[in-house]
């Protein structure tokens, strides 16, 4: 069981001069089993939002709940998996995997051998347990890192960009990855990508957030059939749901931008005229 | 570091990510040259300036010389060197013996500061500015204070090789820690390590590249300061035996133990080179590492 409630949630950062508000009023359910994006353009919060889940900030004001019980702090019960990828360079393949299997909080867990061959095979990284991490392609080290987590078997599976780094064929052979991994053993996903296709091809739904500060937009539920394959993509409602998010997004942004920029006054014209 | 980090590539595979070189491996032969034309060069040169004659034999011998005495030294069959014929094993031990002494205590505390530094701002805070105020004195300044607390012997050597080797250990291990990946400390507090697995399986072997480093620049100053304590605090070693030869005017045996002093400098250098690069065998292929 993994139901995430989010109560009117703030965070704000201090800075030299006050501080900033990265999130305001942020009230949703993260439902057991589902697998949810967070999508908005870069600035929107949805990674602070991500690492309030996983326990590594705490809400400036307002309640995250995990199953009624208030988080406290990062946990085996949330298992992250991180953009930049989180493999200890110095151990193998195989001692990644096993690395919180060994941990004497996941004693009981099960084997680290057992299951450690299971994820290398589940994975296809059998033919590379002995390899270091620095000697796999972009996208072997993130499988590696997801069967790590994996391997302690978490209820919730909290993802920040993981797929940001690899080019766009490997990141579509992810999804479908993660996708028959999900469909196998049905966790609680929340997922944060700036790619919309990505948040909408995955998701069961969708949270759209907005930047400064930044605010949960709209929910939207994908209502796609799965199993989900790659040609889903040309489906007229996939279609649909992506230029409805992807207005939204852009149109946040622009605004965004034009407010930020400075008003166009005559010395200004003038001093770029100059230059 | 030349040294190791070319015979790693030549005996390792090289094929995926062996860096930025696309030059072929030099050969066995090509190499050897490498390494033996510059030193048989400047021997070369002084053996013949010393048989010319434009230097007095006395004030610099001859490498043959040096070479002849050396002998004796260490075997007492010639008695080239005269009085200190046969002297140079019981030199070598008790110097080496001071430089491991001292080192040993040095680097296990400057290792156990530097983590508690690195770990903790608080401690930053009570710790570093005493040692990087003390870090600016030189150590041969503490040679006066610890004759007096020590008196003449094997402590006050052991002491002043200690502090020596203190400070780069300390100063490295708390550079290591810091500058350990956060993203690797999350993930593991996030998979439920504990204070204790998070040193030993996180923190300690991220940092374990700059605590080397900062443990050879240990060693190496060790060999430096023993010189130093022998001069001045005893009556045995390759540095008392120097200084002797010194006032005996015997600059054949003060050349022949600044030799000893060097190569028993670069053994120890390469014992904790060797250790290095057996442990961090995982870090040549994160590391630039340096062409061909």
């Amino acid at each position: 069981m993994a139901r995430i409630d989010i109560r009117t949630v703030d965070k704000s950062f201090p800075t030299g001069s006050g501080s900033v508000v990265a999130l305001t009023d942020i009230n949703f359910v993260i439902r057991d089993k589902e697998l949810i994006t967070l999508v908005g353009a870069s600035g929107c919060g949805k990674s602070t939002l991500l690492n309030l889940i996983a326990g590594f900030e705490t809400p400036t004001s307002g309640q995250l709940l995990v199953d009624g019980a208030p988080i406290k702090g990062p946990g085996p019960d949330r298992g992250v998996v991180f953009q930049q990828t989180a493999l200890f360079p110095w151990l193998s393949v195989e001692d990644n995997i096993a690395f919180g299997l060994r941990l004497n909080a996941n004693k009981n867990k099960g084997s680290p051998e057992a299951v450690t061959q299971r994820m290398l095979e589940r994975t296809g990284l059998l033919p590379f347990r002995s390899r270091r991490p620095a000697e796999l392609s972009g996208g072997m080290r993130q499988r590696a890192a997801i069967a790590s987590v994996l391997a302690i078997n978490p209820s919730t599976l909290l993802m920040d960009e993981p797929f940001g780094a690899l080019d766009s064929l490997t990141r579509s052979i992810m999804q479908d990855f993660l996708l028959e991994i999900w469909e196998e053993e049905r966790k609680t996903v929340v997922l944060v990508t700036h790619d919309i296709d990505e948040a909408i091809y995955l998701a069961d739904r969708t949270v759209v957030m907005t930047a400064h500060p930044g605010r949960v937009r709209e929910v939207i539920d994908v209502d796609l059939p799965r199993p989900r394959r790659y040609e889903m993509r040309s489906d007229p409602r996939f279609i649909a749901l992506r230029d409805h998010v992807t207005g939204i997004v852009r149109n946040e942004t622009i605004k965004g931008t034009a407010m930020a920029a400075p008003a166009w006054t005559p010395e200004l014209v003038q001093a770029a005229a100059r230059t | 570091m030349v040294a190791s980090a070319q015979s790693e590539r030549s005996a390792g595979n090289v094929s995926s990510a062996a860096g930025p070189s696309i030059r072929a491996e030099p050969s066995r032969l090509a190499s050897l040259i490498q390494y033996a034309a510059f030193p048989v060069a400047v021997l070369a040169v002084w053996q013949i300036c010393s048989e010319v004659g434009f230097v007095r034999h006395n004030v610099l011998p001859a490498p043959s010389e040096v070479l002849a005495v050396w002998y004796d030294l260490v075997t007492g069959t010639t008695d080239a060197a005269a009085r200190y014929s046969g002297t140079w094993l019981d030199h070598a031990w008790a110097s080496t013996w001071r430089v491991f002494a001292g080192f040993a205590w040095g680097v296990a505390l400057g290792i156990s500061l530097g983590l508690v530094i690195g770990l903790s701002r608080v401690m930053e805070r009570v710790f570093d500015p005493t040692i990087q105020v003390l870090r600016n004195i030189p150590v041969t300044a503490w040679v006066p204070l610890s004759l007096v607390f020590f008196g003449i012997g094997n402590a006050p050597a052991v002491f002043l090789i200690g502090l020596g080797a203190f400070f780069p250990a300390a100063i490295n291990t708390t550079h290591g820690v810091r500058q350990i990946n956060v993203t690797l400390y999350k993930c593991a507090q996030m998979m439920g390590a504990n204070e204790r697995e998070l040193l030993t399986r996180v923190i300690l072997p991220a940092a374990m590249p700059s605590i080397l480093t900062g443990v050879r620049l240990s060693m190496g100053i060790a060999w430096v300061l023993v010189v130093v304590a022998e001069i001045l605090a005893v009556r045995s070693g390759l540095g008392y035996l120097l200084n002797d030869a010194y006032l005996f005017y015997r600059n054949d045996v003060v050349i022949a133990a600044m030799l000893s002093i060097g190569l028993l400098g670069f053994c120890s250098d390469r014992l904790v080179v060797l250790f290095r690069d057996y442990i961090l065998a995982w870090n040549t292929k994160e590391t630039f590492g340096g062409q061909d």
